[in-house]
């Protein structure tokens, strides 16, 4: 057996002129928990339908444990389980009957998978005989996380499961996914949420069909070429209006409640930002220099590859 | 910010269906130009709370004053003078892009001259000169959410609430999106955010969190951090919910 | 099966927390058969009958000629004995047999009256109503032309008698046809609508991911639409005994093995429509437009057939409760029995083998 529980090969997916997916390629290996990571409309949905065997790709070869997901579908739909980005789950029946049903369709029980399922499904046992569709979001999203877990899957394909989902139950959700990569299972796992891929052990940035980058976390953020100033005052527009005339910005934007902006060569002295804000008329200037984040990698690489195009 | 001219003054709103009670006494005003977060998890109270501000239900008791007008019976004043933006409803996208300029433009009760005016303005602004006999559904959604924003305030209203407005788009859209927000506010026009994002609320001057109907927080969201000695929001809800 | 019989569980948990379903289900039979119970006029033209003249004399020639010139018969054949009647209707082309009394000329001669009986194929009561009364005009006009020549007044007797349906009774014949129409609905609709709910909700997508075979995807889907129906189907039966009084003159097995076969052919054209689109919306569009409007206006149930033009006449031929319509008032009017309609049940068969064929092959194992 090889230690890759998922190999891609420069797939390529288009809809018509749309070209949803560029030439990816990248492994997943057993056990890991790997992160794809992108706006709306990147291609992660596409990605995992072809990894669920639910699409054929244009070119390139997926394997999923040594599964061809093309001409092995079947055995595929056996071992992996899958979780779309939209609620999937019937609304209209309860819990129980829903956790009962996706088990027999895989021929399993839940009994035979429940110590799997225990931590989460304990949280939502007190409602097992609520309709599905009367749960909340955070709810909904641990019992179709119990649904797609209860066959035993080595491998599990989440789309966008905390995308509409409120805080807290998206901190449990990836306390979760911890505790099920400790029990020895692949997750691949979506989000359009930049500040979800520190708890991956690994992420792929995906925009426009392309992967941009994919690294450990802490790599890619590390990869950053240059220091990221972060500026705030008391009014904010105008401050972003006035970083733009800086001398030697490269570039200027906003990040909650500071600018970010990085410099060329010039205006890196200290104090001279501060002075020249406050020439300006702004109050309460505060400037700093920080680590960049996920986020403003990901900037970067968009900009860039916008250069490119 | 600086101003003080407070345009929604809520006093005490409850709302209650039969024996629920969706919004527990809330109280808050917000102020003219500035942008407001409406903060809290799914069910919290938040579209209850929304609803009744925007004139589309009427509120069990308490105060409230939204563009000057009541909330109890001036609703068809208060809808002529705010704009709505959602994420998921916002656009026809089987009409193109003038299209529905022009469709919004004549249901907020624009002149056709007004009406012909505000699109060239609008096209020219985007930069989306190119695809305005496109229908909306072929657009990409960054450009669908700022042409979204912009049809919602096309009557310049006082205030213009977004519900979840930049969920899910690229980070460089996002900031351009957060950019039209600025300068939106910096007119004047005061913008009433809901969301269950919480990186979102960092762009807000102030914030509110709604756990079980109730306020549980309002402040500027540096003061939020600093208060519960945390580095984001999204922990300060989480303390909060821990709390409850 | 143990995947499957979990599959129709969960379907009939979906059938019976819909309200709505289950008002469509149960609620439109009834209402269907008491609106049906009105009936829609129709004109006669070309009816085929035949004629059992005891008699053959020169009156009965005179008559038959009046008859057959008058444009709206036509004679089938001569008959020669009483006992031909029944299978002749049983065949279904004719619609009215006249039988002249021996010594028919006679009789008018001497005693001033003679007695003809017509006999109408009542199952299509309106047609046989007509089919009577235009009868009854032409002997009435011959009577008149004797009586202006002659000054011995004569009378001729028409005894009528309503074949299959004596009370003339319009629910009758449209027992067959809302049967029909409540299966097409009952199946194709609500398979249709069932499969494309799954794409919408995209559950679809989850059932495509996991280990079911399409066929068991399919069946699971249909199974518990098959019962209904049929339970509906033999509730309509008997609302129409009981309420109504329509007969069952054939084998009741007969009658539940065609009615079996004709849920087969909706179900899988209901198959078929959810493989063509998405949406539950264009799915109703399609069962409503595509298979209710053709099933009420081109089945017969309604307009004759055979009054129709040609063209329209052939695309009556394509469709599938025509042929069950036939038969099942064949069976429960007339009492036939296999021998009369085995070409139908040949016909719908081979119909229904088509799209089950056609359905599975286009049911995609994968989206889009």
């Amino acid at each position: 057996m090889q230690d890759q529980a998922v190999i891609i090969r420069q797939v390529s997916k288009s809809y018509g002129n749309t070209r949803a997916l560029r030439d990816i390629s990248f492994q997943v290996g057993k056990g890991e928990l790997f992160g794809l990571i992108g706006p709306d409309g990147a291609g992660k949905t596409s990605l995992f339908r072809i990894l669920t065997t639910l699409l054929l790709p244009d070119q390139g070869s997926v394997t999923i444990e040594g599964y061809d997901v093309v001409k092995q579908y079947r055995k595929i739909r056996n071992l992996a389980g899958y979780m779309p980005g939209r609620f999937s789950l019937y609304q209209d029946l309860s819990v129980e009957e829903n956790l009962k049903f996706f088990a027999t369709i895989f021929g399993t029980t839940i009994k035979e998978n429940y110590h799997l399922i225990r931590d989460i499904y304990v949280q939502i046992e007190p409602f097992k005989d609520r309709l599905a569709g009367k749960l909340s979001g955070g709810m909904k999203q641990k019992l179709a996380l119990c649904c797609c877990l209860v066959h035993k899957p080595a491998i599990l394909v989440l789309d966008e499961p905390t995308t509409g989902v409120d805080a807290i139950s998206r901190k449990e959700f990836w306390e979760m996914l911890g505790r099920l990569k400790a029990e020895g299972i692949t997750i691949l796992v979506s989000t359009p949420y930049m500040d979800e891929a520190s708890l991956c052990d690994r992420i792929a940035l995906i925009e426009k069909g392309s992967i941009m980058a994919i690294d450990r976390p802490e790599n890619i953020s590390g990869s950053f070429s240059k220091p990221i100033w972060a500026v705030r005052s008391r009014e904010m527009y105008p401050l972003l209006i006035d970083l733009r005339q800086y001398p030697g910005v490269e570039k200027v934007y906003l990040f909650g409640q500071y600018i970010h902006l990085t410099l060329g060569n010039e205006g890196q002295e200290p104090g001279r930002m501060k002075k020249f804000l406050e020439d300006k008329g702004h109050e309460e200037v505060e400037i700093k220099v920080i680590t960049p984040g996920i986020e403003d990698s990901f900037i970067e690489l968009m900009s860039q590859q916008k250069r490119h195009e | 910010m600086s101003e003080t001219e407070p345009v929604i003054i809520v006093k005490d709103l409850v709302k209650k269906f039969g024996s629920f009670i969706a919004n527990d006494h809330l109280s808050f005003e917000v102020y003219k130009g500035e942008i407001f977060g409406f903060l809290g998890a799914n069910g919290a109270g938040k579209t209850t709370a929304i609803r009744i501000l925007c004139g589309l239900s009427s509120p069990t008791s308490g105060e409230i004053m939204v563009a000057g007008y009541n909330a109890y019976n001036e609703a068809d004043k208060i809808k002529k003078n705010i704009g709505y933006m959602s994420q998921k409803f916002s656009l026809y996208e089987d009409l193109t892009v003038t299209e529905n300029i022009r469709l919004y433009g004549g249901i907020y009760g624009l002149s056709r001259k007004e009406i012909r005016s505000r699109t060239a303005e609008l096209l020219e602004k985007l930069e989306i000169a190119s695809v305005k006999d496109t229908l909306i559904r072929d657009l990409p959604l960054g450009w669908r959410q700022k042409l979204a924003f912009s049809v919602a305030i096309i009557h310049q209203p006082g205030i213009v609430f977004l519900d979840e407005p930049t969920g899910g788009v690229d980070p460089i859209t996002r900031r351009q999106f957060w950019e039209m927000i600025y300068v939106t506010a910096h007119e004047g026009i005061t913008v009433f955010v809901t969301t269950h994002y919480l990186d979102e609320a960092e762009y807000c001057d102030r914030v509110t969190i709604m756990t079980d109907g109730k306020i549980m927080a309002l402040d500027t969201p540096l003061n939020l951090k600093k208060q519960f000695e945390v580095n984001t929001i999204n922990e300060v809800f989480l303390k909060l919910a821990r709390n409850t | 099966m143990k995947k499957f019989i979990g599959f129709i569980i969960k379907e009939f948990h979906h059938i019976f927390r819909d309200n709505r379903t289950l008002v469509i289900l149960f609620g439109m039979p009834v209402v269907q058969l008491l609106l049906f119970g009105y009936v829609i006029t129709n004109e006669i033209k070309d009816a085929r009958i035949a004629i059992l003249d005891h008699s053959k004399d020169i009156v009965t020639r005179e008559i038959t000629v009046k008859l057959l010139s008058s444009g709206y018969f036509i004679l089938d054949r001569n008959l020669s004995d009483d006992s031909e009647i029944h299978s002749i209707f049983q065949q279904g082309k004719v619609k009215e047999v006249i039988v002249f009394e021996p010594g028919f000329a006679d009789k008018l001669e001497k005693t001033g009256r003679a007695g003809v009986q017509i006999l109408a194929d009542a199952s299509e009561p309106n047609t046989a109503k007509m089919l009577v009364n235009y009868t009854n005009g032409i002997l009435m006009g011959y009577v008149q032309s004797l009586n202006r020549l002659q000054t011995q007044q004569v009378q001729i007797q028409a005894e009528v008698k309503m074949q299959y349906n004596p009370g003339l009774k319009g629910v009758f014949m449209f027992v067959p046809g809302i049967i029909a129409m409540l299966l097409t609905l009952i199946s194709a609709l609500m398979t249709s609508i069932s499969l494309t709910r799954e794409k919408e909700l995209g559950t679809m997508e989850v059932l495509l991911a996991s280990p079911l075979r399409p066929i068991q995807i399919i069946l699971g889907k249909v199974t518990p639409y098959l019962l209904l129906s049929f339970i509906n189907a033999m509730m309509i039966i008997l609302i129409g005994h009981f309420v109504f009084g329509v007969p069952v003159h054939g084998s009741l097995i007969l009658l539940m093995s065609v009615t079996m076969l004709f849920i087969l052919t909706a179900l899988s054209l209901g198959i078929l429509i959810s493989t063509i689109t998405d949406s539950q919306q264009v799915a109703m569009m399609l069962s409503m437009v595509g298979l209710m409007l053709p099933t009420i206006l081109l089945s017969g149930f309604i307009y004759p057939i055979e009054n129709m033009p040609l063209w329209l006449q052939v695309i009556c031929q394509a469709m599938p409760p025509k042929w069950f319509i036939i038969m099942i008032k064949d069976i429960m009017l007339k009492g036939s029995g296999i021998e009369y309609i085995w070409k139908e049940i040949l016909v719908l068969s081979l119909m229904t083998l088509f799209f089950i064929a056609l359905s599975i092959k286009k049911f995609k194992i994968r989206l889009a």
